[in-house]
Parts: C-alpha cells; structure tokens; sequence
C-alpha cells in the first residue's frame, strides 16, 4: 500500500469481513516452520514443558504393560501351577490407576501449557502489530501444543515400556515381555484392548489433552489488546 | 492533489484514556486534539508519565480509547472489526518499539519477511524485498543472524527494516533510541529520517529524546495527559550540543 492509499478506499473495495481475513494469510507451511523452529530452537524449555505429558505418559504405559504383564503371569500360572487368580478386581485396579495417571497428566499439561503461552505474551503482541489475527495466534499455539505433546508422549511411552520391560523380565523372561506387547493389558466396554494398541492411544490422547490444554490460555493471549500484551515483562 | 487522498492521516478527536486504579480516576489522556499532516515527522514529547506511549497506543490502535476517536485516514478506528484493524496494522502502519521486539527464535531475514508473509506475498518475493529493506538498513550480510546475535543498534535497524516490510504509510516509533547509546540513537534517529524523505512515509514517533527534534518537522508537547503546545520545527531555537569524542 502506497501513501496514496487512502484507509477508506482500501477497506470500502473490500466488500465484507470475510474479504479483509483473506487478505492476511498465514500459510500453514510457514506455521508448520514457525512451530518447529519455536520448539527446537528452544529445545531445553521445550523439554520442560514436555516434562509433564512425557511423565503421565510414562506412568499410565508403566501401568498398562504392568497389567498386560499380569494377565501374562496369571495365564502361566493357570498353565503351570493350576492357580487361578483373582480378574475382576485387578481390572478395576487397572482403569483406577489409568485414569488416574492421565488425570496427573493433564494438570501437568494445563500448567506447562499456561506458563509456555504467559511467557510469550510480548511476542504474540508483536505479531498482532504486525498483522496477525487472532486465528493465527491460536493456530501456532494449537500446533506447537500438538507437536509436543505427541512427542512427548511418545518419548514417555518409550521410556515407560522399557523400564517395565527391564523390571519384568526377571519374573516373565524376556520372550515374556515380548509377548505381553500382544496381550490383553485392558478391557474397556467388553472391548479387550493389546497392551500395544493402548500404548499407540495413549500417545494419540498425550497430544490431543496437549491440545486441548492450550486452547483456552491461546485463545484469551490472542484477544488480548496489544498494548496489554507488549507491556508484559518477560 | 487527487481527492480520494486527505491532508491528514490522522486525527484524534476529544480522545481521553481514563484508568481507575484504586478508586481513584487517573487521566492519562485528556481531550487530546492533534491532527497529521501525510508525510510528516512528527515527535510528542514529554517526560514520563505524560501520556505520550498512550497517545501513541491510541493512534497505532493497540488499545482502545475511554472516550473521544481516532481517525486514520478519515476512517473512525473504533469501528474497525479486530480483522480490519489486523489489516491496517499488516499494510497500512509499521511499529517500532523501544525494546525492539524481534521475534528471538526467526533470523533477522524471517523477521522482516514475516509481515510479508501475511500480506501473502510468495516466498521469493518475500526474501528479495527482505534482501533489499536489510541492505536498506545497512545490515545486509547479518541476515541470518538470530536477535541475540545483535547488538541493540543492529536489532533497531532490524526492527525498522521489518516496520517498512508492507510499504506503510505511517510509522510509529515508541521511544526508539530508549536502549541506544548516545552515537547509535543518533544513528537510528538519521536513519528514520531517511526513510521519512526518501519513502515519503509519515513518521509518528514518542520520545524524550530531545535529538529527535533535530529532525521532526513538528513537535508536540504533552504533559499530564493534555497537549502543552505544539511547535514548527523551524520555530525551535535549541543548539544540540557536540560531545567530546563525538564525530560530527
């Protein structure tokens, strides 16, 4: 726009909102690049704000392989030894401490999520100035959240399946804890769910509470008015 | 003077900022009037405290006013949507801040494209016309340099190549020359009056830097939230003085 460009003729041969927002783009290959250098340039506050999905992660794994390790033992000993052991209450056991470990997992997300989106309050006012929509602030927020938190997750389901692999193979052998992979670790809804079935939804679920824990702190930073945000001391 | 064009760009009508901080009503604006002529250099000054960085909010539409408006080429920002407002703030005005404000993680080439990106011009443009406005600025071969390898000076120029990216026609300078030393604030203020004459771009900057009256074509004074007076450059009769070890 040139300076004899007025404001006035500009926004009047714009006919309605949806023209202007199309008028400001942010290509989803530049958020995408955006994303990746906010996260890996920073990689060590990237790491801490990971921290708390890669644990809740590693945790409901540790459970699940656990559970899937026990169905194994019960099985042999069934074989073996003709002992029966008790289902039903370590299956309530098991969705107890599942459930509660993705709890845990959230509120250390929400928390990570929060503080990663206050801490940028001065540089989502910069990019206001300089013309981004709230959707965009939103958009970048939305994608680095996921991004993390399936790599989290994924680190976390990792870390927590070698480490109960590691504990494990004393009692069921190593072949064992190989074959606990396709043993039952859950039942959810009559529906028994393989130990590595549930790992790859644990993950998947790490990213979208990564998700949907920053939606809100995102959302209320990009309405912020600018001169509220650029006056944030970080 | 064709007509679609106004005298001036901006005006501010009555605009009053009025916060409450504890009971009490604190008057940082107060039924300011000024009006700008297009392509013209203008500081407000004024010690701290005077309303000068919320008259400066004001009229970059980075918060809203408690009473009174702002007109932008005639245009009442008020009734802007938050998508028109993105708009104006993407092509029309280019802000440069005292604490520069370069995004940490992009390179000074990825900050000064970035306003272009979401003027959706195509990647090659984008890194030509960033090329051009760094070597403008004196610092084409630190383009990829990330801020904290700047000194203040450098990040300046990178902010201010990044302010012109959309080809704006109104600059606005919060206390440019606030981080600078002495030679490298001279060094911005001459560099922005470049821009001023070669672009013909208005420049709107607030400050208690008295070396920018050097070069603004007006001044205005602010105190305590109303305009003092306002002064023609020419009408001005200061000598800046030279500093020991200063080249001139």
């Amino acid at each position: 726009m040139n300076e004899n460009e007025s404001v006035g003729s500009v926004l009047d041969g714009v006919a309605g909102k949806i023209d202007i927002e199309k008028q400001i783009v942010l290509p989803w290959s530049r958020a995408l690049q955006m994303t990746r250098e906010n996260i890996f340039v920073r990689l060590g506050r990237s790491a801490i704000t990971a921290s708390g999905i890669f644990l809740g992660i590693a945790f409901l794994t540790a459970v699940l392989f656990g559970a899937a390790a026990a169905r194994l033992q019960a099985a042999v000993d069934l074989e073996t030894l003709g002992l029966e052991h008790e289902g039903g209450e370590l299956q309530a056991r098991i969705i107890w401490l599942a459930g509660m470990s993705l709890l845990v997992a959230t509120v250390g997300i929400v928390n990570s999520m929060l503080m990663s989106v206050t801490e940028r309050y001065k540089e989502i006012g910069t990019m206001k100035c300089l013309g981004a929509l709230d959707t965009f602030i939103v958009r970048l927020f939305l994608l680095e959240a996921g991004l993390l938190g399936v790599l989290g997750s994924a680190v976390g389901a990792i870390a927590g399946s070698l480490a109960m692999m590691l504990v494990y193979a004393g009692r069921i052998s190593w072949s064992g804890t190989i074959k606990a992979w396709g043993t039952t670790a859950i039942e959810i809804g009559g529906a028994a769910i393989p130990l590595w079935l549930g790992i790859v939804i644990s993950i998947l679920l790490g990213g979208i509470l990564s998700i949907l824990a920053a939606l809100y702190p995102a959302w209320r930073a990009a309405k912020m008015p600018p001169a509220a945000a650029l006056r944030s001391e970080f | 003077m064709s007509v679609s064009v106004y005298e001036y760009i901006v005006r501010t009508k009555d605009l009053s900022k009025i916060y409450t901080l504890g009971g009490i009503e604190v008057r940082a604006l107060d039924n300011v009037a000024l009006d700008i002529r297009r392509g013209e250099y203008v500081s407000i000054m004024g010690p701290s405290g005077s309303g000068k960085s919320t008259l400066f909010n004001m009229i970059g539409g980075l918060d809203k006013p408690t009473k009174g408006t702002v007109f932008i080429d005639e245009v009442d920002m008020a009734q802007l949507t938050a998508s028109e407002l993105a708009f104006l703030r993407c092509r029309k005005i280019g802000y440069i801040f005292q604490t520069f404000n370069l995004i940490p993680v992009m390179t000074a080439l990825e900050n000064v494209t970035l306003p272009m990106v979401f003027a959706g011009l195509t990647t090659d443009d984008a890194l030509d016309k960033g090329m051009e406005l760094l070597k403008t600025v004196g610092l084409g071969e630190r383009y990829d340099h990330k801020p904290t390898e700047l000194s203040g000076g450098q990040q300046q120029r990178v902010a201010i190549a990044r302010a012109f990216a959309n080809d704006p026609a109104i600059i606005l300078a919060d206390e440019p020359t606030g981080n600078l030393d002495l030679r490298t604030g001279k060094e911005i203020i001459t560099l922005l009056k470049r821009m001023n004459e070669e672009k013909k771009v208005t420049i709107i900057s607030a400050t208690h830097d008295l070396k920018m009256i050097d070069v603004s074509d007006r001044v205005v004074w602010i105190r305590d939230g109303k305009i003092e007076r306002i002064e023609e450059r020419k009408d001005i009769d200061i000598k800046v003085g030279v500093m020991e070890g200063e080249e001139e």
